[in-house]
């Protein structure tokens, strides 16, 4: 295995990877067009390749990386859907791609069309009033939702909700969330069937509740069956409740977070609308509300007015801005793209196969590692590597590992925190029988071999570009940027 | 159609999602979404269009995407934020590799290599360009970054005050007060001076020892080069930390924030590689001194070896992060814009050492013919004094004419023209923002003033 | 496990060894062994008063963030500042590794810590 070479490393003095047209202005000397003492000495140290140089470099770059393209990525919580090339088409189009933020609103009716469109379809899809494109991830819609929940209580005069309650099961990025929205956050213990636990939910629900965040399927991948129950809880104390639709793609067309209860949802186009994750971001996380909190949406929002699509930011209640501009932009185009490739019962057959898959994967290995939960999943389950632990000291992360020796991507490890050695695996919709059935194979000869040569799978990866990697010499000696040798 | 597969993006055929139920244990699909109660069961198809075959969606996307004006066809004039610079080609065609686009977020470094050795190279340029010590892996946009560099000097200092100068872009102003609201953080603002940058009087009598944070922008929000020198020298004369926002290309001419004591640098890195997309998906960079690493929102890459002894990186210091660290982390923060790092990452490569002054030159002398050559048309008054980079700001001054008009104009002349100051700030009525990128030719300046001369 | 004679337990794992009216704090075996290699300690400010149960600082391992709490009252009077650039003494030998030093204000609630046997008994259960 080769040590990769940085780019700094290939770079040589003079060697140029770009052509700019010769200045067609008289110039000037910098400094009589700026004051000396605002001029950096020398240049920055960037590297000096050639194009094909670059070429290259990012080219071996991407043979380094595994990508739903390359394959089977079952990511629980993560939905690692395949992403279609049109959507990508669409979205480098001219008129998309070089429209400035700042033109006539008649310029760019294209825009806010996608934009308005959009929101109307997530709208009927979630059951949800109107919806704000502004949030330019999940976290960031999550953020968002907890500012209007803020601010719906106080615009009623409420200021003693100071509270969040999320589930032990919940994503880190909620109770992070709550916090930068500027809230406490009490954590709602689950029950033996993993669900939210109904008494824990009940005695917490107090008027100090300003909401609750509620995965749904929840991260364990169960339907949380009495959500009709909390719902009420939560509303009778005279909270709301928060839609986190990091699982949304499970019930796409079967059932929708409006009608179950909830005031507030964040979707995250990249994971149900098939828009690429993009090795962490882009992302989009769209936020829809009920009719009552359409006044606290974050600043602008698209409307249709006599014919025509635009910008509204007369929006006394509304929280204000948190974003630049309308979001983003292009990832709305794929999600819009996809949608409409998918057609209504697109999305519901979508739901039914990512359901499907998730419970065939499930019932083929409950027989090799310890099913925690022994109950129909939605699109994802978790299974635990806990019993390969005390018997042969092979761990959830050695199993994860051994995988990429087999050619997968690694399921989600560790999370959620109330399952030991918890591997999270989500198939998705787009992956076929066959593919799930070798998949299957590989996990049922890692578990053998965790009994039969357990040292293969702790030591493993073997087959990658790369062997394991010492995290812990990484954190305690940050080396964050690259040095010239001095 | 019950013979075949309903959707090209799903792989089983009817028959095998026959069989994996039966394997389940299940008769119907319906049987198998029973946790979910009936009431609560969509009982109707969902009311939205498609499906769409493919070639139909295509000429759908093409119409919708015709009826926006591009910068392809019309000549931009107009930046405030966001600036039509060239890309070169070949950051779409790397871009477009699936390897890249379609991968999650780097938590297995083993088949990651690709997304955090880029990182690692961007990391690296960001604090080349600013000079300071460590930068993450990228925030949601520059606004965003500013806001959650005010929360960081907040949490450091113990402070719950933080300083803005007006000159920094509205929009910019408007998250981080978002942001601070929320936190119960008081943004008190600096107002701006006539020459067009940071008023030094009422900062100084402002700046108590009760604030985290000075935040400023260069070049402004007007396009105006502030004096970051004094900036630096005022803030450190108290107990605050000093927050400088500026613009990656302007940075390959003019002194990087590490030089006047900027603890924190961030801003929008559209600039570099990325398209103008109506505003979205672009980045934000946020770089800082050492001391505040681990204080730092948003994902960061580290340099380790393998087991054998090889280079490689990983994700680190995550112990700062939402996943780990839950209601007590630096923020909330799970992805960054990592395809948009990459575009930069490719862009300041292709550039390199060169090419980056070469453009920032282009900028700065193209953007001050337009100056010249504007103030020529007899409409227009200077606006402020302080030197400019790419965008400056002008008055006009012929009372039959408004900038409103004057953009409506040129328009029909195919020219984007510039922003209009007078929607943000009410004492610059007729002020216009005008931003002239190394793509501007002089055929272009030369045809904007005439047209406006015309006028 | 190793549980060291004649120190004071507490419920949140931190051990306290008391000399001349100053405490040293710092998290014991068991703490450490959950948390895994500690890559990072974010120590105290000498001169802070603090009151049982508040933060004493954090100890990062790649994985997890953990909280120290003192859990006697006073004034943090030295900080174990060798930590900062070895915070794998933790791991070695997390009884030596005392975190902070508190010049006590209330030396009873020392009597509110477990000794050693009924520590080991609290672990026990702990799982």
């Amino acid at each position: 295995m080769e040590d990769r070479v940085l780019i700094f490393e290939k770079s040589k003095p003079g060697r140029i990877a770009y052509s700019l047209p010769a200045c067609d202005v008289p110039q000037k000397e910098l400094d009589q067009l700026v004051p000396a003492e605002y001029l950096r000495d020398g240049t920055p140290d960037l590297p000096e390749v050639s194009e094909v140089d670059a070429v290259r470099h990012f080219v071996g770059l991407s043979r380094l990386n595994y990508g739903v393209d390359t394959g089977f990525y079952p990511l629980g919580s993560c939905t690692m859907k395949y992403n279609p090339k049109v959507n990508e088409d669409a979205a480098s189009l001219k008129g998309f791609t070089s429209v400035h933020p700042y033109q006539p609103e008649d310029t760019v009716q294209g825009c806010l069309e996608i934009i308005y469109r959009l929101g109307e379809m997530l709208s009927e899809i979630t059951g949800m009033e109107k919806f704000s494109m502004q949030p330019a991830a999940g976290a960031h819609g999550e953020l968002t939702g907890l500012m209007i929940i803020k601010a719906y209580h106080k615009s009623k005069g409420d200021l003693k909700r100071r509270k969040i309650l999320v589930p032990d099961s919940s994503h880190g990025t909620n109770p992070a969330s709550a916090s930068l929205a500027g809230f406490e956050v009490q954590h709602v213990k689950s029950d033996a069937d993993g669900n939210v636990d109904m008494d824990a939910l009940k005695a917490a629900a107090g008027d100090d509740v300003a909401g609750l965040m509620l995965t749904n399927p929840n991260t364990l991948g169960l339907f949380e069956k009495n959500i009709g129950e909390i719902a009420s809880a939560i509303h009778d104390a005279g909270g709301l409740l928060y839609y986190d639709g990091a699982n949304m793609n499970a019930i796409l067309g079967i059932s929708r977070p409006g009608d179950m209860g909830f005031d507030i949802v964040h979707l995250n186009l990249h994971k149900t609308f098939g828009t690429p994750h993009g090795g962490g971001g882009p992302g989009s996380g769209p936020i829809g509300v009920t009719r009552e909190l359409v006044p606290f949406l974050p600043l602008p929002v698209v409307e249709f007015k006599d014919g025509k699509y635009c910008l509204d930011y007369d929006r006394p209640l509304s929280i204000g801005r948190i974003k630049s501009f309308y979001g983003n932009f292009l990832v709305l185009v794929k999600a819009y793209t996809y949608i409409l490739s998918m057609g209504p019962e697109g999305l519901k057959k979508a739901a039914e196969t990512a359901v499907i898959n998730a419970n065939y994967v499930m019932e083929k290995l409950k027989e090799y590692y310890v099913l925690p939960y022994q109950r129909t999943c939605m699109h994802e389950f978790v299974i635990s590597a806990q019993k390969q632990k005390e018997e042969h000291g092979v761990t959830a992360l050695d199993v994860a590992k051994r995988l990429m020796d087999y050619g997968f991507h690694p399921p989600t490890v560790y999370f959620p925190l109330i399952a030991k050695e918890a591997l999270m695996i989500e198939p998705t919709e787009t992956e076929s029988k066959e593919t799930l059935d070798k998949f299957i194979d590989a996990m049922i000869n890692i578990a053998k071999e965790a009994a039969s040569n357990p040292e293969i799978v702790k030591k493993s990866p073997h087959n990658t570009p790369i062997g394991r990697l010492d995290e812990i010499k990484a954190a305690r000696e940050p080396v964050l940027r690259w040095e010239r040798d001095k | 159609m019950e013979h075949t597969s309903p959707s090209r993006y799903i792989s089983n055929t009817p028959g095998q999602g026959k069989t994996m139920l039966e394997e389940v244990g299940k008769k119907s699909v319906e049987e198998i979404f029973d946790d979910i109660p009936a009431s609560v069961r969509l009982k109707e198809k969902l009311d939205i269009p498609g499906p769409m075959p493919e070639m139909e969606l295509v000429r759908h996307m093409e119409v919708l995407a015709a009826k926006n004006v591009n910068t392809g066809e019309y000549a931009c004039f107009l930046g405030a934020g966001a600036y039509d610079h060239y890309v070169p080609g070949i950051i779409k065609h790397m871009l477009g590799r699936g390897e890249f686009y379609t991968a999650y977020t780097p938590y297995q470094p083993e088949i990651s290599q690709g997304t955090l050795q880029a990182i690692f190279e961007y990391q690296t340029m960001i604090c080349e360009l600013t000079g300071m010590d460590v930068s993450n892996a990228s925030m949601y946009d520059g606004a965003t970054a500013a806001a959650e560099a005010i929360l960081l000097a907040c949490n450091l200092k113990k402070k719950k005050k933080a300083l803005v100068s007006r000159s920094i872009h509205p929009e910019t102003r408007e998250v981080i007060r978002t942001y601070a609201a929320y936190n119960d953080i008081e943004i008190m603002e600096v107002s701006f001076s006539e020459e067009g940058i940071t008023d030094e009087k009422d900062l100084e009598g402002k700046f108590t020892n009760d604030f985290a944070a000075l935040i400023v922008q260069s070049p402004n929000f007007f396009g105006s080069i502030e004096d970051m020198d004094n900036m630096g020298r005022i803030t450190k004369a108290r107990d605050a930390l000093f927050i400088a926002v500026v613009d990656p290309v302007s940075l390959a001419i003019l002194k990087p924030p590490a030089e006047y004591g900027a603890d924190i640098a961030v801003g929008e890195g559209q600039s570099l590689g990325n398209s103008l997309s109506f505003g979205g998906p672009y980045l934000g960079f946020f770089a800082a001194t050492r001391e505040l690493a681990r204080r730092m929102p948003g994902r960061i890459v580290g340099q380790t070896t393998d087991t054998s002894g090889n280079r490689g990186f990983v994700l680190t210091l995550q112990a700062r992060e939402q996943h780990i660290r839950r209601e007590k982390a630096t923020s909330n923060i799970c992805t960054n814009q990592a395809l948009n790092a990459l575009a930069a990452t490719i862009h300041l490569v292709v550039m390199g050492r060169r090419g980056l002054r070469d453009v920032a030159n282009l900028c700065i002398q193209k953007t001050h013919y337009a100056y010249e050559t504007l103030l020529g048309t007899g409409k227009f008054a200077p606006a402020f004094q302080a030197p400019f980079f790419k965008e400056f700001t002008l008055c006009v001054k012929d009372g039959n004419l408004s900038v409103s008009e004057i953009n409506r104009r040129l328009l029909e002349e195919k020219i984007i023209g510039g922003y209009e100051l007078g929607k943000k700030y009410e004492n610059l009525k007729n002020a216009w923002l005008v931003a002239v990128t190394e793509k501007r030719t002089k055929e272009e300046i030369d045809r904007l003033a005439e047209t406006i001369r015309n006028m | 496990m190793i549980i060291k004679e004649g120190l004071k337990y507490s419920k949140e794992h931190e051990w306290v060894r008391v000399e001349d009216g100053e405490a040293y704090v710092g998290i014991t075996d068991y703490a450490q062994n959950a948390l895994g290699d500690v890559v990072f300690v974010e120590l105290p400010e000498i001169g802070a008063g603090l009151n049982a149960g508040d933060s004493l600082g954090v100890v990062e391992s790649v994985k997890a963030a953990s909280d120290v709490y003192t859990p006697v009252a006073g004034t943090v009077i030295k900080v174990n500042q060798e930590l900062t650039e070895n915070p794998g003494k933790i791991n070695e030998s997390p009884y030596e590794a005392w975190i902070a030093v508190i010049k006590l204000s209330d030396p009873s609630q020392l009597d509110e810590l477990m000794d050693e046997k009924e520590y080991k008994e609290f672990c026990s259960k702990e799982g």
